[in-house]
């Protein structure tokens, strides 16, 4: 059976979220297989991490090299194709990461590549039948994927419980397997999002405002119900796009994190990166008028509406109080 | 600055209701609009204003059947000089990597400095420029939202987790995959899609492109999709029914017991 290796994205020395939830998908993926952690990096964080991995994992393969200080997917691909075998499957979380070594990596090992993939339905060792999400998750596809040959499988970041049995794995150094590293793309640096002038992660309601909204004039009657409801407005990444309001109210994977007590989706579909921004078990009121938008199967309550109709009429009463 | 764009022809379903159809093998699609990806705008967008700046041209290219000549004619009319449709029977059923496959030849028979593709598509499984990358062993970033051209290589700002961005420099010739946001699409009216309704657009074939049939397609294709299907869910969200009244009042209910009002 093909070897199994699950990379670990790390930073500051602490493991990712996915780094466990790779090992659930993978024993899913290839039951019985034996998984190794592959660690790549450079100094001691590097260390600190794989005794922590060597803990979950059978294996922990450790790269270390100067050049792979920091993840660019570029070194990190030349290191991994440098170091295991082709016919290997290789996981990997479906984030800004994930999606940018994934791909390229399949094609230089020759392999397979399947892209957030959220369950695994069955698995022979040579075919691998998974589900996906296609139309920003509206619609389902079961997908075999030949992996006799080897796949990168890219695993959704969240939808994998982190996999809590214990191991005593051995942390073997591969660092003299890594190759040539030379690369043409080169990280330059890290620039923060700017603050700006709001802060939706602290707050306890927020009114969410997405594409339903429809036009930036519409803009104004999700800050009156905001207003009446004593609540921030955030967004999803639609919104910030258009440039109807500021990229500090954005939240989701690639916007802001936010755990508020109520969330109220106005005319959000409910993508799985939107959802990612939204932490610590809020009560969700989802207002949509497609009745099979996503956000409905995460909300608590919903209301099937067009939120241009619906906003105004709940203001009214809010404010009747 | 020779720029290709890789664009694709895709049903609008933002805020559409998506059905599955009866085989259960494709969304129900007769009454979705179409028109092209929109992530591909803004990367066909981004191509004309480097061009504005440092001259060049760009072209457009897809692979799909002759209704997404529509989508080229859309971004020339946008500004893109030329269109290429790669259509053939054999391209049927591909994935991610066939797609790819084909759209390197493309490459090949053209000479150009910069390749970009939407950041994902449909499927959303963000993999077709990472893939072409690879395949012509150039340089690639994804989730590029900012770009600044310099002397054989460009500046580069990558969307990354919490809307931090992270800075490369990437050599060309390169590809990179565009992220939503990184400008603002022009409107594109119907007297400019009628200005370039004449301009002849090339369809090239798998061995017009010099590619063995074997090498892209269902037969070459690792990957396939074997069905849609809407899965079981779980209760879901409870839905308030009744008149808006009823509804707005039973909401407010709930709002006051969560701390939602203050």
């Amino acid at each position: 059976m093909a070897e199994v290796f699950a990379y670990i994205k790390h930073e500051g020395g602490v493991a990712d979220d996915s780094a466990l939830e790779l090992l659930s998908a993978a024993k899913k993926i290839a039951p019985g297989a034996n998984v190794t952690a592959v660690v790549t990096g450079n100094g001691a964080d590097i260390d600190t991490v794989c005794n922590a991995m060597a803990s979950a994992y059978s294996a922990v393969w450790k790269i270390d090299n100067e050049a792979l200080a920091y993840p660019n997917a570029e070194v990190v691909r030349k290191a991994l194709v440098n170091t295991l075998a082709a016919d290997s499957i290789v996981l990997l979380p479906h984030d800004t990461f994930g999606m940018d070594l994934g791909p390229g990596l399949s094609i230089k090992m020759n392999s397979a590549f399947v892209a957030d993939l959220v369950d695994v339905e069955d698995s022979d060792g040579a075919v691998l039948k998974v589900i996906r999400q296609e139309f920003s998750g509206q619609a389902y596809t079961h997908v075999t994927c030949d992996i006799s040959g080897g796949a990168v499988i890219n695993v959704r970041p969240g939808v994998f419980a982190a996999e809590e049995a214990a191991a005593t794995g051995a942390v073997v150094d591969k660092s003299a397997d890594a190759g040539d590293l030379s690369a043409k793309r080169k990280y330059i640096e890290i620039v923060e999002a700017e603050a700006g002038d709001v802060d939706i992660t602290k707050a306890e309601v927020l009114v969410s405002v997405g594409r339903g909204i429809e036009d930036e004039d519409n803009i104004e009657i999700v800050h009156d119900l905001a207003k009446a409801m004593g609540a921030e407005v955030s967004c999803s990444r639609p919104i910030v796009d258009a440039k109807w309001l500021e990229k500090a109210r954005q939240v989701g994977t690639s916007g802001k994190t936010v755990k508020p007590k109520v969330y109220m989706a106005m005319g959000i579909s409910g993508s799985f990166q939107h959802m990612g921004g939204l932490k610590g078990n809020p009560f969700i009121v989802a207002v949509n008028k497609n009745p099979k938008a996503p956000i409905f199967q995460v909300a608590d309550v919903g209301v099937e509406a067009d939120i241009l109709e619906f906003i105004p009429e709940l203001t009214e009463k809010i404010e009747e109080l | 600055m020779e720029i290709l764009v890789c664009v694709k022809r895709v049903p609008d379903t933002a805020e559409n209701e998506i059905e599955i159809n009866s085989d259960g093998n494709d969304i129900e699609r007769d009454d979705l609009v179409y028109s092209v990806n929109e992530w591909d705008n803004y990367a066909v967008e981004e191509a004309i204003q480097i061009v504005d700046k440092v001259g060049g041209s760009v072209t457009v290219v897809t692979v799909g059947d002759d209704e997404s000549e529509e989508v080229l004619r859309r971004e020339m009319a946008m500004g893109a000089e030329k269109g290429i449709l790669l259509s053939d029977d054999a391209f049927e059923g591909s994935d991610g990597k066939g797609i790819a496959t084909a759209l390197k030849a493309a490459v090949e028979k053209g000479s150009y400095d910069l390749i970009f593709t939407g950041a994902q598509a449909d499927d959303g499984a963000a993999q077709v420029g990472g893939m072409l990358a690879a395949m012509l062993d150039y340089p690639y970033a994804s989730l590029v939202n900012l770009i600044e051209p310099g002397d054989g290589k460009l500046k580069v700002g990558r969307e990354i987790e919490g809307g931090n961005q992270e800075i490369n420099e990437i050599e060309l010739p390169c590809v990179l995959s565009i992220q939503t946001g990184i400008n603002e699409p022009r409107y594109v009216g119907i007297r400019g899609i009628r200005k370039v309704a004449s301009v002849e657009i090339p369809t090239l074939g798998a061995s017009d492109l010099g590619l063995d049939a074997g090498s892209v397609g269902e037969g070459a294709a690792k990957v396939r999709r074997v069905d849609y299907f809407m899965p079981e869910m779980g209760e879901g969200a409870e839905m308030l029914e009744g008149s808006t009244e009823e509804i707005i009042d039973k909401l407010i209910e709930l709002l006051k017991a969560k701390g939602g009002l203050k």
